[in-house]
């Protein structure tokens, strides 16, 4: 052990570690503009835990010394370890069934006393490590459909109790697994496939049949006109273009309603179209359910919330203009316009203060920690460390990218942080344990990990 | 294994960096080209308060401060913080029950919200003020006080001159779209306060502050960088003596009436007494809400303000204006003798009839205000030959009335002046009144000795004796003469003008200063007669009629003092006092005069005879009776119950200034004689009660008994 002490910053990718400090630097200063009001004493307010960036500021310390810890051990840990810890935090999640305690309409906390703790956040870490573990065994082959199903077994179940807790915004998250098993030859027909499906889910729920059914038509005729010269040649193309135009048409006009009208329990339907910020259009047609007002009711109010939220939001970012208005100077963030700032919507206030180069810059590190995830990735000689990397990327991806585009009105209002910026111990840590275990394989590359 | 999808880390890189162009795309919409979302955070974000600056201070001719700013209170509460407050004990030092207090909460919620501090009571009242200021902090932070300037009235008179501020009502917005003003606002309603609002409003100031999510101010934007510091109102130097003014209103108390004096040489007002008037504390701050209601509805008028919004018939006090027209249109001279055997026969009926039976030259008629002499002097004068037409020599008639300030608005700086009414050819050749070349003098020979087709203001009378006074001119009479910081909206060079449009020679002027001088020295005004000073006057009692029923006579008493080098000209009336001009109004104008002159009133004699002047009432029964009529109908004090039962239709706060263009009437004394256009204006002008208020039952439009087509109602 004497000797492995100096050597902590061997091999270490010092880039990655700037980058992720300036984020969390960042995100102090994000969570201060819009905490700090004139004449609050800076220093005491700091040091007092009493204040979200003063804990936020504890958490980074608490974090500091926790990826002390994971850079000085053994990157062998990880392997021997990651399916444990994955059965772990399935457990864990499994536990917050009995003991969990509900935070905002989802029982998927754990509260520790000092801290609440998610599991799903953690079970990222350990998911991503089993997923890592299982495409880098030598046995596994996986050309093959049954070391798929594992591999989506593996990545899919901490989401789908994620999902019975209530908190679907952390289960999305788990899609992001698709990319390293894309990345480690998933063949592309599913991701496209399964991407079609989902736009053709949402696009049902959102858009009236009637508009869906004359748009698939019309998309039908023009693939028939732009191919005709190859359907002369080949009748099958024929038959998938009228084939496909038949199954989008069953499956708007039939199965969807039917799903949500027969399947589906009301509640159930409710979620999922307030999902996608819409009302349920098949409501009150389910003639052998009550309609439980007071539950419409509480359900409408959520709705509406967070339609005031994204405005709040928008208006916030939007006010900022192109050089921002300054820091602290922001009238929409001190006046704690914008519910949840200091959390998930934590970028209004770069938005605002900062304006379009401040928001365009931060993109730009994030995205360079992405790329520079993805460079990592592929330098590795061990799959096991190139499939956990690109996990790594991928999760940070989805966080970024789906929450920025809620703040900006891309996307329907999903619950997830900005990755190091949100305020939350639980969020920091899992970014920080994320990433620490990355540099510390990577720091390993030359070796070759099972 | 993994070589075979090398190629696809660059799907995955291109994937990434797509997605964050999409999202830099949308920021650029968003905050760089879209500027909605900055209007939308204006809008809620920052807030721009008007701070409101102080009023200007007015002064009295010897630099007395008339009318002032002080400071009150409004109660304002946060409904978020009232747990745990003792409302019942703020209830008790309010005097209102919970059931109200509650109603009052709901009501403030309702209107601002929650959290957002709304007044709770407005301008407390220096007793619950008392109250309150000692236990506040036992109501804190829910209940708090907070300032609000209100005008302050040093001295309690001058009420009608100085006016009053109150809430801009919707009316007042649309009339003044343009000049910020906002509902909530305060504007000088009546008075001076009215006519010099711009002047005395100052200029506001404003401050950025930024507001949170909850519509609660929070700090000022960077520090109030972009803030405009309110400027305070220009202060007003006046020419009331307030001293006067005080003596005035002491003498006129219980009676209704005027007094108006003037210094003959600048047109400055010196006192416009109203009476009956109020005190000018009753309509500012916490008073207000008590006393509006009762003196809107008063049946004596004391809101009106009778100096220039009452007219009446002059009486004999014309009597001299007619003697300036004889000599100068040279009808007569000085030496022109008439004897009156009882009445004037001139027109066949012995109408008018002549009190004081003899031969009089002008002096002498003037002295006794002998009737059949003027109307004598008028039939001569609209009957001279040197006119072609009876409508020619009635419009050079009316040219002098013009040039004495009659007929026509003065341009006096106080609101809703009245223009009175002299008759014009037009008049008697409508075919609603006489019909072309179907009248004569006959038709009018009271108009001679003041009765009749002749309307006058008590200010058009003060003005008419600062003519006589200053031999042939006068200057707008005013109550302002300098404006602190520079006349900036150019409101009194008007007053600086010397209006003489009739040359008259001065020895004209001496023949009938002579005959006034009389009229105290031995004629019907001796009670107006001060030792040491050498004063003109003339008497008026005039006759007045309610519909077809003779009311008793209103007294007048015009004058100027010292004949030489005049220093004051002065009218009074005395609404229905009975008797004659000379019983009343007489004495009031001498005590009045050796006030302003003396600087005070002295000997035991005089002072008693204020004591017993202020102690007569002479309101006439019939107010006392209205006051009893309406007292029975007046089952709640609630001024809605009377809206609702429709004797009322609506309080109106502010009196509606006459808008009306005099221009026509001046073009038309102008005019030749045989000019043959027909203007309805005098007509209209007859019948034209003062608007906005119901005053029929109170002053009533005078009319002789022998015009057929009376219909005044009351």
């Amino acid at each position: 052990m004497y000797q492995k002490s100096p050597e902590i910053g061997k091999g270490v990718d010092w880039l990655l570690i700037w980058l992720y400090a300036t984020l969390v630097a960042i995100g102090l200063l994000c969570i201060f503009s819009v905490e700090y009001r004139n004449g609050d004493g800076v220093l005491q307010s700091f040091l007092g835990f009493k204040k979200n960036y003063s804990k936020q500021l504890f958490y980074f310390g608490a974090c500091i010394i926790l990826a002390s810890f994971i850079l000085l051990t053994d990157s062998k840990l990880f392997t021997a370890t990651a399916n444990l810890s994955y059965l772990i935090g399935i457990a864990l999640i499994l536990a917050t069934f009995v003991v969990g305690k509900e935070i905002k309409g989802s029982k998927s906390w754990i509260p520790l006393g000092f801290m609440n703790l998610q599991p799903v956040e953690l079970c990222k870490i350990f998911t991503a490590l089993a997923l890592a573990k299982f495409l880098s065994m030598t046995e596994t082959n996986f050309t093959r459909p049954a070391a798929q199903l594992v591999a989506a077994a593996i990545s899919f179940t901490p989401a789908a109790l994620s999902i019975l807790q209530g908190e679907t915004g952390l289960a999305l998250v788990y899609f992001s697994f698709l990319i390293p098993m894309y990345r480690e030859g998933l063949p592309p027909g599913y991701l496209i496939v399964g991407a079609a499906m989902a736009v053709l889910l949402v696009a049902s729920l959102l858009l009236s049949t009637k508009t869906l059914l004359i748009a698939f038509s019309a998309l039908g005729v023009l693939a028939l006109f732009i191919n005709k010269k190859q359907i002369r040649r080949n009748n099958g193309l024929l038959l998938m273009i009228i084939g496909c135009w038949a199954f989008c048409i069953l499956f708007v006009g039939v199965i969807v309603p039917f799903t949500f009208k027969h399947v589906f329990k009301k509640y159930q339907a409710d979620r999922i179209f307030s999902m996608v910020g819409v009302d349920n259009p098949f409501a009150g047609k389910n003639t052998g359910e009550l309609v439980n007002t007071a539950d419409e009711k509480a359900k409408q109010k959520k709705n509406d919330q967070q339609n005031y939220n994204v405005k709040q939001s928008k208006i916030a970012i939007g006010s900022g203009g192109l050089a921002g208005k300054g820091f602290l100077k922001g009238t929409q963030t001190q006046g704690d316009f914008v519910p949840e700032q200091h959390t998930d919507f934590i970028f209004t206030s770069v938005g605002e203060n900062f304006g379009f180069w401040g928001s365009t810059l931060l993109m730009l590190i994030y995205l360079g920690l992405i790329l520079r995830i993805v460079t990592i990735a592929e330098r590795q000689r061990s799959t096991f460390s190139r499939v956990y990397a690109y996990s790594v990327a991928s999760i940070f991806f989805f966080h970024v990218a789906v929450n920025i585009s809620v703040t900006i009105g891309l996307a329907p209002v999903i619950g997830i942080t900005l990755p190091l910026l949100s305020y939350g111990g639980s969020s920091l840590l899992t970014f920080t344990i994320l990433l620490f275990i990355l540099v510390r394989l990577d720091a390993d590359r030359q070796m070759v990990l099972r | 294994m993994s070589v075979f999808n090398q190629s696809r880390q660059n799907v995955i890189r291109l994937t990434f960096a797509v997605m964050f162009v999409v999202i830099i795309a949308r920021l650029f919409s968003l905050q760089v080209i879209s500027s909605k979302y900055k209007i939308m955070a204006d809008d809620q974000g920052k807030f721009r308060k008007v701070v409101y600056p102080d009023r200007g201070i007015v002064y009295d001719r010897h630099n007395n401060v008339l009318l002032q700013n002080t400071t009150i209170y409004d109660l304002m509460l946060a409904p978020n913080k009232l747990k745990g407050v003792d409302t019942l004990a703020m209830c008790r030092i309010l005097d209102i029950d919970t059931a109200q207090f509650n109603k009052r909460v709901v009501e403030l919620i309702i209107k601002n919200g929650r959290t957002r501090p709304s007044v709770f009571e407005p301008l407390l009242s220096d007793s619950k003020m008392a109250m309150l200021n000692e236990v506040m902090y036992k109501f804190a932070p829910a209940f708090y006080l907070q300032e609000r300037s209100v005008r302050s009235y040093p001295y309690d008179a001058a009420a009608n001159v100085l006016g009053y501020t109150a809430e801009v009502d919707t009316n007042f917005l649309k009339k003044h779209k343009d000049e910020g003003y906002v509902s909530g606002d305060y504007a000088g309603m009546t008075g001076i306060e009215r006519s010099y609002e711009k002047v005395l409003m100052g200029v506001r100031g404003i401050e950025y502050w930024k507001r949170d999510n909850k519509n609660r101010l929070t700090e000022k934007l960077e520090n109030g960088k972009f803030d405009t510091a309110a400027i305070a109102g220009q202060n007003m130097h006046t020419s009331i003596d307030i001293e006067l003014q005080e003596l005035g209103e002491k003498l006129m108390q219980n009676k209704l009436g005027s007094i108006v004096a003037l210094d003959p040489r600048t047109g400055g007002i010196l006192a416009m007494v109203s009476a009956p008037t109020y005190k000018p504390k009753f309509l500012s701050g916490s008073e207000r809400r008590k006393h509006f209601s009762e003196l809107f509805l008063n049946p004596a008028l004391p809101l009106l303000n009778r100096t220039v919004g009452a007219t009446y018939s002059p009486g004999s006090t014309f009597k001299t204006l007619q003697a300036l027209i004889g000599l100068h249109e040279g009808v007569i001279n000085t030496h022109f003798k008439v004897a009156c055997s009882g009445a004037f026969y001139g027109c066949g009926t012995g109408k008018p009839k002549c009190l004081d039976k003899g031969v009089f030259d002008l002096r002498g008629a003037i002295t006794v205000s002998d009737n059949t002499y003027f109307a004598t002097v008028m039939q001569k004068v609209i009957n001279n030959p040197k006119y072609p037409t009876i409508d020619s020599s009635l419009s050079n008639w009316d040219r002098y009335m013009y040039a004495f300030g009659l007929g026509h608005r003065l341009g006096v700086d106080v609101p809703a002046e009245k223009k009175g009414f002299i008759p014009t050819a037009d008049y008697f050749n409508s075919p609603k009144r006489y019909g072309e070349g179907r009248w004569n003098y006959c038709n009018f020979v009271s108009v001679s000795i003041g009765q009749g087709e002749v309307n006058v203001t008590p200010l058009q009378v003060a003005n008419e004796m600062a003519y006589i006074a200053n031999k042939g001119w006068y200057k707008t009479p005013h109550v302002v003469d300098s404006i602190e910081g520079g006349d900036k909206f150019n409101m009194l060079a008007a007053f600086k003008e010397q209006h003489n449009a009739i040359d008259i020679p001065d020895s004209v002027f001496e023949a009938v200063h002579d005959g006034m001088e009389g009229v105290v020295e031995r004629g019907t005004g001796l009670g107006a007669k001060v030792e040491g000073i050498s004063i003109c006057g003339k008497t008026g009692t005039v006759e007045n009629y309610i519909g077809l029923v003779k009311q008793p006579n209103h007294a007048f008493f015009c004058g100027f003092a010292p004949r030489d080098n005049p220093k004051i000209a002065i009218m009074c009336v005395v609404e229905n006092s009975g008797k004659f001009g000379g019983t009343y109004a007489a004495p009031i104008v001498g005590l009045m005069i050796e006030k302003y002159l003396k600087d005070s009133i002295t000997g035991t004699a005089r002072l008693a005879q204020v004591e017993q002047l202020s102690n007569l009432n002479l309101i006439p029964a019939r107010i006392y009776a209205a006051i009893k009529t309406q007292d029975s109908l007046r089952h709640l004090k609630d001024s809605a119950y009377m809206v609702a039962k429709g004797y009322l239709k609506g309080i109106k706060d502010t009196m509606e200034l006459e808008q009306d263009d005099e221009s026509d009437l001046l073009d038309k004394i102008k005019k030749d004689a045989d000019s043959t256009t027909k203007k309805e204006l005098p007509k209209k002008d007859s019948n034209n009660n003062l608007p906005g208020m119901n005053t029929d039952a109170v002053l009533p439009n005078e009319k002789r008994k022998t015009e057929p087509k009376d219909t005044v109602k009351n």
